[in-house]
């Protein structure tokens, strides 16, 4: 580094030194950074205790340096609550996919929420399995082709996506829920304020802190990275809106407490 | 002077830094690195240019970007109390 | 409550106290009969020490949270009968695979499907095979009355902690319901350092540590089942069983848990009746005492097995005889309660008379 000049940004230490396992364009790496950073501001790295789940993130304890047991498909809540009723003074998060969180997981995500458990939830959500090759998810959007619906989903035959935070707001456990995107700079500058936020929710005592990250999967889409961030902006937000649906910090006439935010 | 380092072997060539870069002086490259994909890089000659802004290592998902800015030159009798 | 105080208790009641005296601080549960005595108790009990109970929204978050709790080296358990431990099965195979000192507590009940909320012995393959996917095994305690169920659920722990193994208690809706003097031991609490080099508790002053069962790389997996195969090897050593009566038995009737007691009631009568008939228990179901038991081969000496399930150790037992003798086999059938009487006319049939 010269004389005249200032990090301005790197690799949180947090972060392992190793490449990842993540095809290109995939945002896992942009929402791990983000926990890693914050982790690391926020003095959490040695009280943190990670969940990981199943899916592409799952060896997502190869790139976060910090204590983590691995869950069953869908369990990461449930294992959550485990390890935070038995050390209640740790950090305690889980990071999961939209299959993991929103298909085979929804009564641990759902009843970890309402029981308002002291941890915070990572939810990628890019609408498709993408570790097992490009299924459909309870996420995927009407239309999207998938390998099992090659057609294109079908809301008749397959239902309707299910938008997880605005199911998480409405119940009594959660104290901070928000969804954001990664597709461009200032949504994941956001995606890092409401990660903050569902972190503070916890170490303040306050309840269950959830945020909805929504994610690319170019490989599973196949299309470009840069198409797929277009995707998000075109066909995601518009059906997932961005915002911040619930917030026990705020006073509920500030703006916290609206919800449908802007932002493609 | 601002600058970024993009560590080659690291870039998987999504070229999503491409597109954030305000003075668009990111440009991927005809090598390809040990992981097979083309990289980005930013021709010899524009690194002048960089603001340092980050947008690029902001969204890289890869965390290949390191970003140096120019320091701000103190003030004049400025208090450093 | 004091140490070596005689209460009266339930034997689901006597293994929620063999538990706390253990130093059990997390308990998670779901409601299924014949077990519900555990998890109300321990909903008051364990609170009050300072401890957590969650009732869980199903046997299969209840087990993963045993997951979560036993990752960070605390001693927890789990209980549950029958269909609810299916449930289970996927954390537990997992709790096996990451080698995490859980306590599950199987109270049977009949099946298949719902079966009935009746005793059963049906769950003795489950408990003993692994019960999940994947190769690994359970340590399994089997007690015959209540005081048996304290005492065993408040070592159970320490043998979870000695091996970094699951240990399941299997019990049965008669152990579960009958009320029986329980003396009660001093309480135990965990040595705080049992599992200062394993378990998760934030990276302070050392690495990250990863609790998992995933094992990718080329031969990485064969590595981890060759330790866990070791180790179930090793846990060898805990292996135990009650002889009564066997000395100059003719017959050796093999049976656990309450219908071993049973049997041994229907033995007592048969023997003031002239009749040279022996019980061989088995407290550890896995590892099954298969040595003690082939030792007790004799020239002429008969064995029956017996069983509330349509033959389920009695596998074991064959297998343990080694071809040198062979083992009748009665069942009583799931759903029926049995008494003394019951076990005369298979006895006599089995001694030739």
């Amino acid at each position: 580094m010269y004389q005249d000049e200032e990090l301005v940004f790197s690799c949180p230490q947090v972060v392992a030194d190793r490449p990842t396992h993540y095809c290109p364009g995939c945002h896992h790496g942009v929402a791990h950074r983000l926990v890693g950073e914050l982790l690391e501001e926020m003095g959490l790295v040695e009280k943190t205790i990670m969940v990981t789940a199943i899916g592409c993130s799952v060896f997502l304890y190869n790139y976060l340096l910090v204590d983590a047991v691995e869950a069953p498909h869908g369990r990461a809540p449930a294992v959550a609550t485990g390890v935070k009723r038995a050390k209640p003074d740790k950090f305690v998060f889980t990071y999961q996919g939209d299959g993991d969180l929103a298909s085979i997981g929804m009564a641990e995500i759902m009843h970890c929420a309402n029981r308002g458990e002291r941890v915070s939830v990572v939810f990628v959500n890019n609408t498709v399995y993408g570790m097992t090759g490009g299924q459909m998810a309870p996420t995927t959007l009407i239309g999207q082709k998938t390998t099992t619906c090659p057609g294109g989903r079908c809301a008749e035959r397959e239902g309707m996506p299910i938008k997880m935070a605005e199911i998480i707001a409405s119940l009594g456990g959660s104290a901070y829920v928000a969804r954001t995107a990664l597709n461009n700079v200032k949504n994941i500058n956001k995606t890092k304020k409401c990660l903050r936020k569902a972190f503070e929710v916890q170490t303040s005592g306050l309840g269950f802190g959830f945020v909805e990250v929504l994610s690319a999967c170019p490989t599973n889409w196949k299309m470009s990275a840069i198409k797929a961030n277009e995707r998000i902006a075109n066909e995601m937000i518009p059906y997932f809106p961005l915002g911040v649906f619930k917030d026990a910090t705020a006073d509920v006439t500030g703006e916290a407490a609206g919800k449908g935010e802007e932002g493609k | 002077m601002s600058r970024i380092e993009i560590r080659e072997d690291r870039c998987k060539g999504c070229l999503l830094c491409t597109t954030v870069c305000p003075k668009e002086i990111i440009k991927q490259a005809d090598r390809f690195n040990q992981h097979g994909y083309k990289p980005a890089e930013v021709p010899a000659g524009d690194m002048k240019k960089c603001t340092g802004c980050a947008s690029c290592a902001t969204i890289c998902p890869d965390v290949a970007i390191t970003v140096y800015k120019t320091k701000k030159k103190a003030k004049k009798g400025a208090s450093h109390g | 409550m004091a140490s070596g105080d005689k209460l009266f208790l339930k034997g689901n009641e006597a293994i929620a106290r063999g538990a706390l005296a253990a130093g059990c601080q997390c308990f998670f549960g779901y409601p299924i009969t014949p077990q519900n005595d555990i998890p109300e108790y321990l909903s008051k009990a364990l609170p009050d020490r300072g401890g957590a109970f969650v009732q869980a929204e199903s046997e299969v978050a209840a087990a993963n949270m045993l997951l979560g709790a036993t990752a960070c080296g605390v001693r927890a358990m789990t209980s549950s009968s029958s269909p609810g431990i299916s449930l289970k099965q996927e954390a537990i195979s997992y709790m096996a695979g990451s080698e995490l000192p859980a306590i599950i507590v199987n109270m049977n009940r009949g099946g298949p499907g719902l079966g009935d909320i009746g005793p059963s012995q049906g769950d003795y393959f489950q408990s003993t095979r692994g019960g999940g996917h994947g190769d690994y095994r359970l340590l399994v305690l089997a007690p015959a009355t209540c005081q048996e169920a304290y005492d065993l659920t408040r070592e159970s722990f320490d043998l979870a902690f000695q091996y970094r193994n699951p240990v399941m208690i299997l019990g049965d809706a008669i152990l579960g319901q009958m009320k029986e003097p329980v003396l009660t031991a001093p309480d135990r609490p965990a040595d705080p350092a049992e599992a200062r080099d394993w378990s998760l508790d934030g990276a302070v002053g050392r690495g990250p540590r990863l609790l998992k069962s995933l094992f990718l790389q080329d031969g990485a997996l064969a590595d981890q089942n060759r330790m866990l195969q070791a180790k179930y090897e090793a846990m060898r050593a805990e292996v135990r069983w009650e002889c009564f009566e066997t000395e100059d038995a003719e017959l050796v009737v093999c049976a656990y848990g309450t219908i071993a007691r049973i049997a041994k009631s229907a033995i007592r009568k048969l023997r003031k009746k002239g009749l040279k008939v022996g019980l061989f228990r088995p407290i550890t179901l896995y590892p099954f005492p298969s040595e003690a038991l082939a030792k007790l081969v004799k020239p002429g000496r008969k064995f029956l097995t017996v069983e509330q399930n349509l033959g389920q150790m009695v596998e074991d037992v064959r297998l343990s005889l080694c071809g040198l003798a062979t083992s009748e086999f009665f069942s009583i059938y799931p759903g029926n309660l049995p008494v003394p009487d019951d076990f005369d006319e298979p006895i006599a049939r089995a001694l030739g008379l």
